[in-house]
């Protein structure tokens, strides 16, 4: 069963041919076996997804089931869940039971879905290899030498394991459409409020969305019918109908207009990276697309803006972690400022550190307008660059990443390098466009992934495209040897 | 040499809604510790803020009062600092764009010049928790429940001159959030309250001189107290060739002095952002006419019409619109007293604010009702009482003794107008007081004042002193 | 920009964050790098460009004044390091 997708468990759990009981077991067993190779969950609710199983089931059986009932899934440790430890993958939280739901966990919850726990992540969602984590790297299924990207990396290599049939994830600079990229699989990363951030715990609010890592385009538009959705708790939440992502997969791409941005496909990429990402786009001119270059100019500049932005509000969210209410709280403070030094000091690893560091220079008073304010600035010409190309063109696409999976360790010394794996994927967060991530093809037996940008509230036709480019190929059904 | 003190207002007044400014938590005084803090209040991870429309219909509110500017786009901001009552981290505001810009009120300080103050500005932000620093366990404890209660700052410009100007712009801001229903006012509870900028520099000079900052004053008496004794330092320091120190100080009513605070020591770098959890705010100029229409009589035209319509002097008319209460209840007495005004005026001023000041009360919890007020200066204008019984009749209602009438029935304290009766009484007394008689008619003229005397005790004062001085004139030249 | 250790440690000090000596050393030189690095912005031409708060040109929308919040401090507190009284606790502060 695990080798399925949600869409046809979901038919399956529909008919009666098995129960979300029997489906989250194997689950269960999955986890057991792999987690400890993997290091994938923080958390495994195992009591409570059996009872969320139970209850599935009941509502299978009295006709009162929607498609996500009895579909076992993960949630990234930085959601809160009511009663259930969310660490963020931080020592400051590694106590912190949540005392209320993110509207997210809470949408799948009213769905009918079940939790099997809380993924591994990079700490606060700082990082793009899952190696800031408090609770140890994660491993990439398609090679454990490798990392699976961040900050979802538990996320991904849940799914990709197929130890989860879906997950959620957050994207701040492409933390679902990276490690979606680095395992093979589908993360869609919202239009900036489409998905409420309530509950979810802020790294850059102005940035973070959430989505779904899936194994098809089709499964992500099942968990994102869940997700998607006004939310009064949220002053940044959109208040727009939304669509039923499913209705539009089937229909026909001939005549779409791609834009092909000539700065995604220069130094720095990797060349069979490029090779394949060609070769996608070839395959949407086959499928009756046409390919248009457009240009970016600025979008070489998104890295640096968003090494300004990101800290900065990081900066801000994070100094409620004080050690007064909640979390980490050093041995014996002698005074109140020996307290809060002691308790983030000890509470927050290198990384975070790092970022607030920088985050807390930017806003200092004299070098406010040379960082902060430029960056701001900067976020506009990024997002007029992306204005003028969807003039002429419908979606943009390019690589998701520019390597595939990187060598545990290879860049965790180095935040530059480290930074820049992101390079194309910060744009769209930047400018708050949607974007997806869809396997296209290998490169030394590791996946590579195609990003897709579309305009703002696309998200429709993003997963149309994805959908359309998975019946084509079958580069989103291969599977990492030794976790089928 | 001549010091000019220099002092400008930061006022935070409490927003009288139901629920905070970013979430839905009571704002209700005197609640047990941390009950009405909830998720958002509490800075739990995860959480966000979504703003309350009272509180930008109430700030709107202001602003037109004061005749300032509104914005009509206005943005949030963070102020960042870390402490034990601020829980994340960070207390939202409004640097930039604030939703009230420049306005301006007139002030009427007591014995002084009115005069135009500016207000520089007034912005939104939330209030703080409360740190006890009683001992627990040698800690401190932190009460949230106030966090996250909406605050009004109004900001004035550094425009007032003496400490008595102070007080006098705080208590008119004071009487106006009231007037306009967007504040209780309270001070002894914190909702009203406010941080002094004190400096000093000799008189002609334009620059201004090093400001201190003197916090958390919360009576019209500290303000007044904490400023003289500050200007009082200031330049004591100056004179003797010291230099005053840019801090922040609190004033300690017990001991009559200022002092550094120790927990502001250092310098603050607030690195205020603009809050990415918040939009701007955008008003439209029906929403601003909406308010409009909903604006009270404004104290200084309560004011003017007080001195126009009821020939109040500018002094009674101040006191008299101090709140919208008194003004009010004076307008109320003076109705039924028949349009008695000067008489009303006098009455409410005198023995019934006093009467109120001793017992501490507010106008809203006298004993004494308008409508008793009122019906009491009308029997004095109709002559059935002297205006000298009519205090024990007043004396009486404020005890509960019922209205003035009963109380003027029950104690006989009618007034003898019958002149028969008194001329009667009068012969009575020259004849009982020969020597007197003899000694006035001598051309001691002074004794004039010893026969209505015994008029009036004879009469145990209810004969109507203008009767008495007519007839007793004619008795002692004709008798 | 270049840090040195000084600034480092000013930094530190505003974010509240006790960093070790030897860390200071990393930090000064990877905090000196990330600046450097974001400092290339210098080469987009932003005179005349409006700072972008926001992605989407979305305005606040305002809530109902309304209680709806109920008295949750039990289990608020149970997750708290020291509590007393219905008091959060911290070393003492003097005022």
């Amino acid at each position: 069963m695990y080798k399925q997708t949600i869409a046809s468990l979901s038919d399956g759990l529909h008919q009666g041919t098995f129960s979300s009981v029997e489906l989250t077991r194997q689950c269960l067993e999955r986890i057991n076996r792999y987690n400890a190779q993997l290091n994938c969950f923080i958390t495994v609710t195992e009591e409570l997804a059996l009872a969320d199983a139970r209850e599935a089931d009941r509502r299978l059986q009295s006709g009162e089931a929607a498609p996500m009932t009895g579909i076992p899934i993960a949630h990234k440790d930085i959601f809160c869940t009511d009663g259930v430890k969310t660490s963020c993958a931080s020592r400051m939280l590694d106590n912190f039971i949540a005392p209320y739901d993110a509207t997210v966990v809470a949408s799948f919850k009213n769905a009918g879905a079940v939790m099997l726990g809380k993924t591994n992540m990079d700490e606060f969602a700082m990082g793009s290899s899952n190696e800031t984590s408090f609770y140890g790297a994660v491993g990439n299924p398609w090679d454990s030498t490798k990392v699976p990207g961040g900050s979802s990396g538990g996320s991904a290599a849940a799914v990709a394991a197929r130890l989860a049939l879906g997950a959620t994830g957050t994207d701040t600079g492409g933390s679902i459409r990276q490690p979606a990229a680095l395992c093979g699989l589908t993360g869609l990363k919202p239009t900036y409020g489409r998905v409420s951030r309530y509950g979810m715990i802020a790294f850059a609010s102005s940035l973070d969305q959430g989505g779904p890592l899936t194994y098809t385009a089709e499964d992500a538009a099942l968990m994102l019918n869940v997700m998607a959705g006004f939310d009064e708790k949220d002053s940044t939440s959109i208040d727009q109908a939304v669509p039923d992502y499913c209705a539009g997969l089937n229909q026909c791409i001939d005549g779409l207009k791609i834009g092909v941005p000539k700065e995604f496909f220069g130094e720095g990429l990797d060349s069979v990276v490029g090779d394949r990402v060609e070769q996608a786009i070839q395959q949407f001119e086959k499928m009756g697309a046409t390919i248009v270059e457009v240009s970016l100019p600025n979008s070489m500049l998104s890295v640096p803006a968003y090494y300004v932005v990101a800290p900065a509000e990081c900066s801000s969210n994070l100094s409620r972690f004080d050690g007064v209410r909640y979390g980490y709280r050093c041995e014996e403070p002698v005074d109140l400022m020996d307290l809060y030094k002691r308790s983030r000091g000890e509470g927050f690893g290198a990384e975070v550190k790092r970022r607030i560091m920088i985050g807390t220079y930017a806003l200092s008073a004299g070098y406010y307008d040379a960082y902060y304010l430029k960056a701001q600035k900067l976020r506009q010409l990024i997002s007029d660059d992306f204005r003028r190309a969807f003039a002429g063109v419908d979606v943009i696409i390019g690589p998701t990443t520019p390597t595939t999976a990187f060598p545990v360790g290879d860049k965790l010394d180095d935040p530059i390098q480290m930074y820049l794996s992101d390079i194309y994927t910060i744009a769209a967060n930047l400018a708050g466009l949607p974007a997806i991530s869809i396997p296209c093809g290998f490169s030394d037996g590791l996946p590579v992934g195609m990003q897709i940008i579309g305009a703002y509230f696309k998200e429709e036709q993003l997963l149309n495209i994805a959908h359309q480019y998975q019946q084509e190929t079958d580069w989103h059904k291969q599977m990492p040897e030794g976790f089928s | 040499m001549n010091w000019e003190t220099v002092i400008g207002l930061e006022i935070h007044a409490q927003l009288a809604t139901k629920s905070k400014i970013f979430s839905s938590a009571s704002t209700t005084y005197g609640a047990d510790p941390n009950t009405q803090a909830c998720v958002v209040d509490l800075g739990m991870p995860g959480v966000l803020p979504v703003l309350n429309s009272e509180v930008v219909r109430m700030a709107v509110k202001f602003g037109l009062a004061i005749n300032a500017e509104i914005t009509m786009r206005s943005v949030f901001a963070r102020k960042n600092y870390f402490y034990p009552d601020l829980p994340k981290g960070y207390q939202i505001s409004q640097l930039d764009l604030p939703i009230v810009g420049q306005g301006r009120l007139e002030i009427h300080p007591e014995d002084g010049e009115s005069r135009t103050i500016g207000v520089t500005r007034a912005h939104l932000e939330e209030d703080a928790g409360k740190s006890l620093h009683e001992d627990f366990q040698g800690c401190t404890g932190v009460d949230l429940n106030r966090a996250g209660t909406p605050l009004l700052e109004i900001v004035s410009e550094p425009e007032l001159r003496s400490a008595k100007e102070a007080v006098a712009y705080m208590k008119k801001i004071h009487a106006l959030v009231r007037y306009l229903e967007i504040s209780d006012g309270n001070m002894q509870e914190g909702s009203f309250r406010c941080d002094a900028n004190v400096s000093v520099r000799s008189l002609g000079e334009t620059t201004l001189g090093t400001r201190t900052e003197i916090k958390n004053l919360n009576s019209f008496r500290f303000v007044e107290r904490a400023i003289n004794i500050e200007v009082e330092r200031q330049i004591e320091l100056l004179e003797n060739g010291g230099s005053v120190t840019q801090e922040t100080r609190l004033y300690d009513s017990v001991k009559d002095e200022t002092r550094p605070m120790r927990s502001k020591e250092e310098a603050f770098d607030y690195r205020y952002f603009p809050d990415p959890d918040l939009l701007p705010v955008t008003l439209d100029d029906d929403y601003i006419e909406q308010v409009r229409r909903t604006l009270p009589e404004l104290p200084d035209d309560k004011r003017k019409r007080f001195i126009s319509q009821f020939g109040l002097t500018p002094y009674e008319a101040d006191v008299l619109t101090a709140s919208h209460e008194l003004a009010n209840y004076f307008e109320c007495v003076q109705k039924i007293s028949g349009g008695e005004t000067k008489l009303t005026a006098s009455w409410v001023m005198g023995d019934l604010m006093g009467a109120l000041n001793k017992a501490g009360l507010e106008i809203t919890a006298s004993s004494v009702t308008a409508e008793m007020l009122g019906d009491m200066i009308k029997r004095i204008s109709d002559d059935t009482i002297s205006g000298k019984l009519a205090k024990q009749v007043f004396n009486a209602m404020w005890q509960g003794e019922g209205d003035a009438d009963a109380i003027i029935e029950k104690k006989g304290l009618r007034q003898v107008t019958d002149s028969g009766a008194i001329e009667q009484i009068i012969d009575d007394i020259l004849v009982g007081n020969p020597q007197q008689l003899e000694q006035y008619r001598a051309g001691k003229e002074k004794l004039f004042g010893f026969f209505v005397g015994q008029v009036m005790k004879a009469t145990q004062g209810k004969a109507n002193p203008a009767q008495v001085n007519i007839i007793l004139k004619k008795k002692l030249t004709d008798f | 920009m270049a840090l040195d250790r000084s600034d480092v440690e000013k930094i530190a000090h505003l974010a509240r964050l006790a960093v070790s000596e030897e860390d200071i050393r990393a930090y000064t030189c990877s905090l000196t790098d990330i600046l450097k690095f974001v400092e290339q912005m210098d080469s987009a031409d932003v005179v005349d460009v409006t700072p972008m708060a926001h992605p989407l040109d979305a305005v606040q929308r305002l809530r109902e004044d309304e209680v709806r919040e109920v008295n949750q401090r039990e289990k608020f507190q149970s997750i708290a390091p020291q509590v007393e009284a219905g008091l959060y606790l911290v070393p003492r502060v003097i005022e």
